[in-house]
């Protein structure tokens, strides 16, 4: 009775189509018209800028923690370029370049970042899913929504986020066995930044790669350069429409990096290397896709010197109307808004005495 | 003295603890080069090494379920929850495990561990990192649920934690992690976990509260001397569960007029079970409806809102004011 070799049916490729100087393989170029190429560059370019401008708000008070995500716009961004208004995307946290591009207006980044729940309101015509903290409980919901989406015949896929400290999460596990078992519409996109907060990937998991994590749910797992829009998008492509006719679930691993902090309240001086940053800066995924961009014909640098005068002034009018609009917020009453479809009676009582409440101790103020 | 914000004396316990015994390890999600998010943990990586403060992967229940076997095989862990928001993954491990295996062992085993989480609203954060929901853990039989208000009292009892032979779960109310500075003897310090302690006398009416809502509460009890010439009782719970109504019991006995205080949301809060207690042994003392000054019933709001979630000093002097109206 020999001890033989089981063959596996996955292996684990990485993929990368950029490299660090803006050259592209064209044997592996994604087809991707200039209208699109020229709308993700300047989606890039507004996520990064807009990151900069609310981590100076934040400095100044003027909004709470937020987790920027300088760094990541190609991870994220490339993954929903292709997807379709009635996809479903699920996100963790650090995915804002996505969701700017599927529509959210800058202005409730900020009314929501400072501390308004009237700046977690989705509109009715966007499917995507609130931001989710608790890290990789969303993975479950993604799922949900896919198994949702196969019982009701559509040919919708859902896509979800979360991080490389995720990976160690049940959840994710059991959102990947789950959605492998079922045969699902679902795209698992891991953004591994390296760092979960102070914890190195290294010290996450002593497996090689995450996206080889797939392996052992029976589902395709790809690496791919995660600063490289080219790379990203293209394994997005492939996953989602696998995914849409019928094929199931993938993991996409993004190697991409956390430039900044975890959050505003985080100090990475204590727990990494500038020297580590500043090599990572020179991956960043910006520059090289306009170095694509630009050899392609497609954009130039006074084009890109534009775009950055056009993207400030646009940051600034999101930012004014923001403060205009937070002016007008703050009624506290909406606090007992929304716990339930109908308010319970102990809950209008709690409601009715905090009106009088407040109405006895403005008079005393008056009064005083 | 030394004088000690709640951070820096929650610090000195865990290092004076694990100075003295080689079995008490620290362990939790950013806890070692990092020094915690808060930094409670700082600088012990470096005085007792890796094995011992251990930065683990990212998994509250994991977390909960190792500590769980360390304790079971002797070892003293005292594990961090980042914040009590992510401790509910961690909730099915300590339900299911952690308070029972004593039971379940018939004695044979027992679990010395204790859980520690920030946790309470007031310093602007995100969704998940603001709620108080201490109620869900003391109503788990089998563990001990302990809430210190400053920093003397949060070094008392987290010593008293580690050495307690069941799991106790540690919630610390971030809003004083730096809020002010207590003088806190370098030598070792207990405080019994299971009783409850009389802060301030009176005779008019009681106060109760625990945790960041005891400021407030005490400068309630000054406002109310100072404006209306009543004297305040203050008990400080300490220890949510088990629950020690023997100050609280003697106290409305006493004065017949008790409020309670606390940020989380009223129904089914510590303070019902407050209220309770004194139902069945103070009844017939009582001048007034004990009055509960708490979160509402709602999801904490995000942060411009808080201030009118969280309960302050006008709201426990409106409830003052009705108890000695009646």
């Amino acid at each position: 009775m020999p001890k033989t070799p089981i063959e596996l049916p996955d292996r684990i490729d990485h993929l990368s189509i950029l490299n660090e100087k803006g050259e592209v393989d064209p044997s592996l170029e994604p087809a991707i018209d200039a209208t699109t190429l020229l709308k993700l560059h300047r989606t890039m370019l507004l996520a990064r800028r807009f990151d900069e401008r609310l981590l100076s708000l934040q400095r100044q008070g003027r909004i709470g923690t937020f987790p920027p995500i300088s760094g990541q716009e190609a991870a994220h961004l490339g993954a929903v370029a292709d997807l379709r208004a009635s996809d479903w995307v699920v996100p963790a946290f650090r995915e804002m370049a996505a969701d700017i591009w599927r529509g959210r207006p800058l202005e409730s980044i900020i009314v929501y970042n400072n501390g308004f729940n009237e700046g977690s309101r989705i509109p009715a015509d966007r499917n995507d899913m609130p931001i989710s903290v608790p890290v990789g409980s969303q993975i479950l919901h993604a799922v949900g929504i896919a198994w949702a989406m196969q019982y009701r015949g559509k040919d919708d896929v859902a896509m979800t986020f979360f991080g490389d400290g995720a990976t160690s999460q049940g959840d994710f596990h059991e959102g990947l066995n789950f959605a492998g078992v079922f045969q699902l519409p679902v795209v698992f996109v891991c953004q591994n930044n390296q760092w979960a907060i102070s914890v190195p990937r290294a010290k996450q998991t002593r497996s090689k790669t995450l996206a080889q994590k797939a392996s052992a749910y029976g589902i395709p797992g790809i690496q791919v350069d995660g600063n490289d829009i080219l790379a990203v998008y293209a394994a997005a492509r492939e996953a989602v429409d696998r995914a849409r006719a019928g094929g199931g679930a993938t993991l996409i691993e993004c190697v991409t990096y956390r430039m900044a902090v975890h959050t505003t309240a985080d100090d990475p001086k204590r727990y990494r290397s500038d020297a580590e940053v500043e090599a990572w800066r020179r991956k960043d995924p910006i520059p090289r896709f306009q170095g694509y961009l630009i050899a392609k014909g497609l954009l130039s640098e006074d084009a890109v010197k534009a775009e950055e005068e056009a993207i400030a002034a646009e940051i600034q009018a999101a930012v004014d109307r923001a403060e205009e609009e937070m002016k007008g917020l703050g009624d506290p009453l909406l606090m007992f808004e929304h716990a339930y479809a109908e308010m319970p009676d102990y809950l209008k009582e709690q409601r009715a005495d905090f009106i009088r409440f407040m109405a006895e101790a403005q008079k005393e103020e008056k009064h005083a | 003295m030394p004088k000690m914000t709640m951070v820096q004396a929650l610090n000195l316990a865990l290092r004076q603890e694990m100075e003295k015994d080689d079995s008490v390890i620290v362990l939790g999600e950013d806890v070692g080069v990092d020094g915690g998010v808060f930094r409670v943990t700082d600088g012990l990586i470096d005085a007792f090494g890796e094995r011992r403060v251990v930065d683990t992967p990212l998994a509250e229940s994991a977390i909960a379920g190792m500590s769980i076997g360390m304790a079971v095989y002797g070892l003293k862990p005292v594990c961090e929850m980042q914040f009590d928001g992510f401790s509910y993954y961690a909730m099915h491990q300590i339900e299911a495990h952690a308070s029972r295996l004593r039971w379940r062992s018939q004695g044979r085993y027992h679990v010395p561990m204790v859980l520690r989480a920030p946790f309470g609203g007031g310093v602007r954060a995100l969704e998940h990192h603001s709620e108080s929901r201490e109620a869900f853990w003391a109503h788990i039989p089998g563990l001990k649920m302990v809430i210190p208000s400053g920093p003397r009292n949060a070094r008392a009892l987290l010593v008293s934690a580690i050495r307690d032979p069941d799991p106790v779960i540690f919630y610390e109310p971030k809003a004083v992690y730096r809020a002010f500075r207590e003088e806190v003897p370098e030598e070792e310090e207990t405080f019994p976990i299971g009783k409850s302690q009389r802060v301030r006398e009176g005779q008019d009416l009681t106060l109760i509260s625990y945790g960041a809502m005891m400021r407030p509460t005490l400068e309630a009890a000054e406002e109310l001397k100072q404006k209306h010439g009543v004297e305040a009782d203050v008990i400080d719970l300490l220890t949510i569960s088990p629950l020690d109504d023997s100050l609280l019991v003697d106290s409305a006995r006493r004065t017949g007029r008790v409020a309670l205080v606390h940020e989380a949301p009223r129904s089914f809060g510590p303070g019902a079970e407050v209220v309770a207690r004194l139902v069945e042994k103070a009844f017939f003392h009582l001048e007034a409806p004990v009055a509960r000054v708490t979160g509402y019933d709602v999801v904490i709001p995000l942060f411009n809102r808080e201030k009118y979630y969280l309960p302050g000093v006008p709201r426990i002097i409106d409830a003052a004011r009705k108890l000695l109206a009646a």
